[in-house]
């Protein structure tokens, strides 16, 4: 017996308006919300370059750059930004000699050590403490490190670049140790296994395969640490001082150039005056060294970046 | 069920018992295996070879909730007795994986470093080393004049050879290699079987593998797992041209598993 089937004609459609207009239309709403960003940050580069330039025009380029001396509101005036350099790379110093090794050291015992229930408490934890409001920081430094510097270094200003670095450092502790473990967890077991396997301790793994394999993204850590505390503005307002000082000694008043443009900012100086462009002078030194530092991370994570 | 007898014994299980938390992982196992001689785990998936292996180096501690029970002498050494040092006997019984991983590091390097892991310095002697055991994993000519390249440029044959160099740079006696070829391709398989005949003449080996073959290939003795329990071990001669279990039969001839 023999039955005819007819087997219905196979019909293929390959169109779907819907999805073409979605498709078409999503990217631009994307490239949108990108493009904010970014002219933003164009515009706040051009409004810096323009202002700072029509500064220079009042006040040689050759005194900002080379000048010792930083009193540009009080008579007589000078330009010279060195000061507020020294007060930022003092608070910056002191800061990265606190945040990185005990960032790593934690980022260590979180990643090789931690039983897992430490490890899952701990992380948000440190998550929480970065989320602290920057001002509470501030005034932890002049209320309660200060006074215990103090008994140590009696002679100490009571506004001192020691107690608000060793704050900032303490601040940035979370960032550097939740991105070096984020680094470090995401090296290979495998690896792990294979160090084990020939017989290296814990500590050896640690430090031997673990960091120098999430070597840069710890690298990267290090760098957005740095430029968190270069940046850092109300910690160092509240306990650093606000007298520019070209000096390396810790326990004097400073003032950071983010301090500065905040007093100048808060202060009655009038716009358009020559007293009210320093601030952009000032921020666009900060804008140019930050960035340098972020090129020279790029550099040095590539560099020293081990494939697995 | 006989044993291997012309060999003299080096490890020595007795009474095995292992769990994951409440899984019952293995099950009353006791074996020997002999020494300069190369011993085969074959069974199914999941019948613990690779369980049974970790416990020769105590690759087992790392994993949290293990518990062990029983025996297992080295060398006349109960390995679970409080006076050995993991890492002196990891140093000892060296350990090749499945999947080749080695370091993100030269080809020098990764040799190098279980040497001065265990505190070797010298230069000299440890280009001697590097040399040695690379030769000895059949490699060196095939890298000697690219050692300070990335060891990820070689392929993956020849990692899994590096891996075996590094292995054997801390100078073992024992190796333990878990399915080491099942990543590789043909050639890079037969080479390393190769170099397992070259290997037992100086070193005792102990393989887990799913290739049936393999085993017969390269192995003095095998030893048969289903589900955490020996079924059988012997010579592999003996066992795969007579089994004297039903299921180590039905095993080899394919009929499950
Ligand atoms: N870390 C672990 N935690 C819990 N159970 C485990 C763990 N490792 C293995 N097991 C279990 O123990 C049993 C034996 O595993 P094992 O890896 O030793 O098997 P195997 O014989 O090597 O298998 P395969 O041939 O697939 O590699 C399996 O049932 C597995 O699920
Ligand atoms: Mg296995």
């Amino acid at each position: 017996m023999q039955v005819n089937v007819s087997k219905p004609e196979t019909k293929m459609s390959f169109t779907n308006k819907q999805m073409n207009v979605a498709d078409k239309v999503v990217p631009i709403l994307l490239f949108l919300c990108a493009a904010v960003s970014i002219l933003t940050t164009i515009g706040i580069v051009y409004t810096l370059f323009s202002e700072t330039i029509s500064f220079f025009k009042s006040v040689p380029i050759f005194d900002f750059i080379f000048g010792g001396k930083w009193s540009p509101l009080i008579e007589p005036k000078s330009f010279g930004i060195w000061p507020l350099l020294s007060g930022t790379f003092l608070i910056t110093l002191i800061a990265i000699l606190v945040a990185v090794p005990i960032g790593l050291a934690s980022a260590i015992y979180l990643s090789e050590y931690a039983p897992e229930r430490v490890r899952k408490i701990v992380k948000p934890v440190l998550e929480v403490l970065a989320g602290v409001p920057t001002i509470v920081y501030g005034y932890f430094a002049l209320t309660f490190v200060t006074p215990l510097l103090k008994s140590i270094f009696p002679d100490m200003s009571v506004f001192n670049a020691l107690s608000a670095g060793l704050v900032v450092g303490i601040m940035i502790i979370p960032m550097v140790s939740s991105l070096s473990e984020d680094a470090m967890s995401a090296v290979p077991k495998s690896l792990r296994h294979g160090a084990y396997a020939l017989g290296a301790t814990r500590f050896e793994v640690a430090l031997k395969i673990v960091v120098p394999a999430a070597f840069s993204g710890i690298v990267s850590s290090a760098v957005l640490a740095f430029s968190r505390a270069i940046g850092e503005t109300m910690i160092v307002s509240v306990a650093a001082g606000s007298t520019p000082n070209l000096t390396l000694n810790p326990l004097e008043s400073i003032q950071t150039m983010t301090a500065y443009i905040v007093q100048v900012s808060l202060g009655d100086t009038p716009h358009g005056s020559v007293e009210y462009g320093t601030i952009f002078a000032v921020g666009l030194t900060l804008f140019i060294i930050t960035f340098l530092l972020n090129i020279l991370a790029l550099y040095v994570a590539r560099r020293f970046r081990e494939e697995y | 069920m006989s044993t291997a007898t012309a060999l003299k014994t080096l490890i020595n299980i007795k009474d095995l018992d292992l769990y994951y938390g409440t899984y019952h992982a293995l099950k009353k196992v006791s074996m020997t295996i002999p020494e300069k001689a190369v011993t085969a785990f074959i069974g199914p998936s999941g019948c613990g070879k690779s369980t049974l292996l970790r416990t020769l180096n105590r690759m087992n501690d790392m994993i949290i909730g293990t518990r062990i029970e029983g025996k297992v002498e080295i060398g006349g050494t109960n390995i679970y007795s409080n006076e050995v040092d993991v890492e002196t006997l990891r140093k000892k019984v060296g350990m090749v994986f499945q999947q080749p991983n080695p370091f993100p590091k030269s080809i020098y390097d990764n040799i190098a470093y279980g040497p001065r892991l265990h505190g070797i310095r010298s230069k000299a002697k440890l280009d001697e080393i590097v040399e040695q055991s690379l030769k000895q994993a059949v490699l060196w000519e095939e890298v000697k004049d690219y050692l300070k390249r990335s060891a990820f440029s070689l392929s993956g044959g020849q990692q899994q050879r590096l891996c075996i160099a590094r292995a054997l740079a801390v100078n073992p006696d024992i190796l333990l290699m878990d399915e080491a070829t099942s990543a590789l391709d043909p050639i890079s398989t037969l080479k390393i079987e190769e170099l397992v005949q070259e290997l037992k003449h100086r070193y005792t080996i102990v393989m887990v593998t799913h290739n049936m073959h393999q085993a017969a290939r390269v192995s003095d003795q095998t030893v048969f797992f289903l589900n955490g329990e020996v079924v059988e071990f012997d010579q592999t001669e003996t066992l795969f041209s007579n089994p004297s279990d039903k299921r180590t039969e039905d095993y080899i001839t394919g009929r499950f598993g």
